[in-house]
């Protein structure tokens, strides 16, 4: 049953107003909050995206000192939906030399996984779509699907650019997708859960020394896995650029050497929605790094500052909507998007801060760093566990 | 196993599971085969799910899914000239086919028939939510299970050492 309904039950009054309270109440009815979680959810990535991609370009140009995109609308942020409405409407070319099928089901599958992980992320204490046992291995599950859009769309695109840019980025994923797993399980190691939901709380019970619970806010803040994870946190990280092909790790795209890569043939709204699955992806590798390693929707208590007022409006009115734990959960869902936010500034200035990898030194930092780094953190990380319990 | 959704959802992935399987068998092009295998992968998963086995469920799409069949798409993206037409159609290979596949039929038959079904608690007590499996899973292997599982470890191993083997050729 979805959390948000747990602590509600069903009403006893007449009216539409208290139908419609009760019919979101009733624990039958949980598919409706569902469904309206899947729907803001669904709604909101493509929002955040183009949102992103404003601010991708305006702070490229800060970081170039020039200006960027300033003239649709205030300070531009009008440009993304200028550039949508241009895809919409550009001629969709299907090149003769392409297989077809897969050629259009590409662009499709770039989209489709990260917005299914963006289904198991924990927003707030009670705000996920669904919030499953297998957690984090769901999310590896079809994260990993992602190689499947730049493989087979450089592969059914049958020209040579596209093809190698599909071949570079099946290596790159699958190499580092190791380290990812592994920095990961060090996380799941200390935390002795795979659910996203009580990797967050085990990050806000309180730092344990010795035996002695510590809940000062020092205590509070060397909680967060980043603290007691510090190397696990950084290979995450870097791991996760090069998951998401993000500079300096990107080149599947290449331009430079590839021409587009993987998604030169693709034009009008295939691209698009490539573009739409590269930034999807960022915001769910980002989503998965505050989950893991930054305390989710806490932060240092601010989070329990309405805890009181729900419990009280539970008690005074049972069978009614819980407005106050609707107010709750915007306040964790805030916090988490401002975690988001910086997060994805992180993206972006990495990415016009530093230069591109060769494709030589990207495979044996990945297999000759991360890879024996990340062993090492887990074998520590185990020994450490073993020690303490 | 009651509710109209459950026995919708698993006749749906059932459909998917076999569908797929067809068009893995009978498609022409390797590459629509891969992809309806993918299909095939994705229903099994949903079948593991629909019968409250999640951690199964998510574990066939990391392995299958993300893993296998992944090396397979790479294969294709390698290989230099995947040829169309794959298949050798003789008379004699549909005897072997055959032979096969009416031995893991009876094999798989025997064992579903064989398997005592009513033992997970979530079907004995009646009630319809399934529990979470991961923590069991867990323990099952590292207690009763240790054995096998090291073992399977090994067979990694070994197929590990024997790809470097065979990639390295041969003589060192």
């Amino acid at each position: 049953m979805n959390p948000l309904l747990a602590q509600l039950t069903a009403a006893e009054t007449d009216g539409w107003w208290a139908g419609f309270q009760a019919f979101f109440v009733a624990p039958e009815n949980a598919w409706a909050v569902s469904l309206l979680l899947v729907l803001i959810v669904g709604k909101t990535i493509p929002g955040m995206v183009s949102l992103l991609v404003w601010v991708e370009r305006r702070g490229a140009a800060l970081l170039q000192d020039r200006l960027g995109p300033n003239r649709v609308g205030p300070f531009g942020i009008l440009q993304s939906i200028a550039d949508l409405v241009k895809f919409i409407f550009k001629e969709d070319v299907l090149p003769g030399h392409v297989n077809k099928p897969i050629f259009l089901l590409a662009p499709a599958l770039a989209v489709i996984p990260p917005l299914v992980v963006l289904s198991f992320i924990p927003w707030g204490a009670n705000v996920a779509i669904a919030d499953v046992d297998t957690g984090i291995l769901a999310c590896f599950a079809f994260s990993s699907l992602h190689v499947y859009s730049v493989s087979l769309g450089g592969w059914a695109s049958n020209s040579k650019y596209p093809l190698l840019g599909g071949v570079r980025a099946a290596a790159q994923m699958i190499s580092y997708e190791i380290a990812l797993g592994l920095s990961a399980l060090s996380v799941f190691v200390i935390a002795g859960t795979l659910r996203l939901h009580d990797v967050v709380m085990f990050q806000t019970d309180g730092l344990t020394i010795a035996g002695t619970t510590y809940d000062a806010l020092w205590a509070r803040i060397l909680d967060w896995n980043l603290f007691k994870q510090p190397l696990g946190a950084i290979i995450f990280l870097i791991a996760g650029f090069a998951e998401t092909n993000r500079h300096p790790f990107d080149m599947p795209e290449a331009e430079s050497e590839l021409a587009a890569g993987y998604h030169t043939e693709f034009s009008s709204m295939k691209f698009a929605l490539f573009f739409l699955g590269e930034y999807a992806a960022m915001i769910v590798m980002s989503s998965l790094f505050i989950v893991m390693y930054l305390g989710g929707w806490t932060f240092f208590g601010v989070e329990n500052l309405l805890t009181d007022w729900v419990a009280e409006y539970g008690a005074a009115n049972p069978g009614w909507i819980n407005w106050p734990l609707i107010v709750e959960a915007h306040l964790h869902v805030g916090i988490f998007l401002g975690k988001l936010a910086f997060l994805l500034w992180f993206f972006i200035w990495v990415r016009w801060s530093l230069p591109r990898f060769r494709y030589d030194q990207l495979m044996s930092i990945g297999w000759k760093r991360l890879l024996p780094a990340s062993l090492l953190w887990f074998a520590l990380t185990a020994v450490g566990v073993a020690l303490v319990r | 196993m009651e509710g109209l959704g459950i026995q919708l959802a698993f006749y749906s992935f059932a459909a998917v599971t076999i569908g797929s399987a067809l068009l893995a068998t009978m498609a022409k092009k390797i590459v629509n085969s891969a992809f309806a295998l993918m299909a095939t992968f994705f229903g099994v998963a949903g079948i593991y799910g629909v019968l409250g086995s999640d951690f199964m469920a998510v574990t066939q799409i990391v392995v299958y899914v993300g893993g296998i069949l992944i090396l397979l798409c790479f294969g294709m993206l390698l290989t230099d000239r995947v040829p169309d037409e794959f298949r050798v159609r003789s008379p004699r290979r549909y005897v072997g086919a055959s032979i096969a596949a009416t031995l893991t039929f009876v094999g798989l038959a025997w064992a579903i028939s064989g398997t005592a079904w009513a033992r997970l608690p979530h079907i004995t007590d009646g009630s319809a939510e399934a529990l979470p499996t991961t923590a069991l899973i867990g323990n099952a292997l590292l207690t009763d299970y240790l054995l096998p599982f090291e073992f399977a470890s090994i067979v990694l191993l070994v197929v590990l050492v024997g790809a470097a083997r065979v990639a390295r050729g041969g003589t060192r």
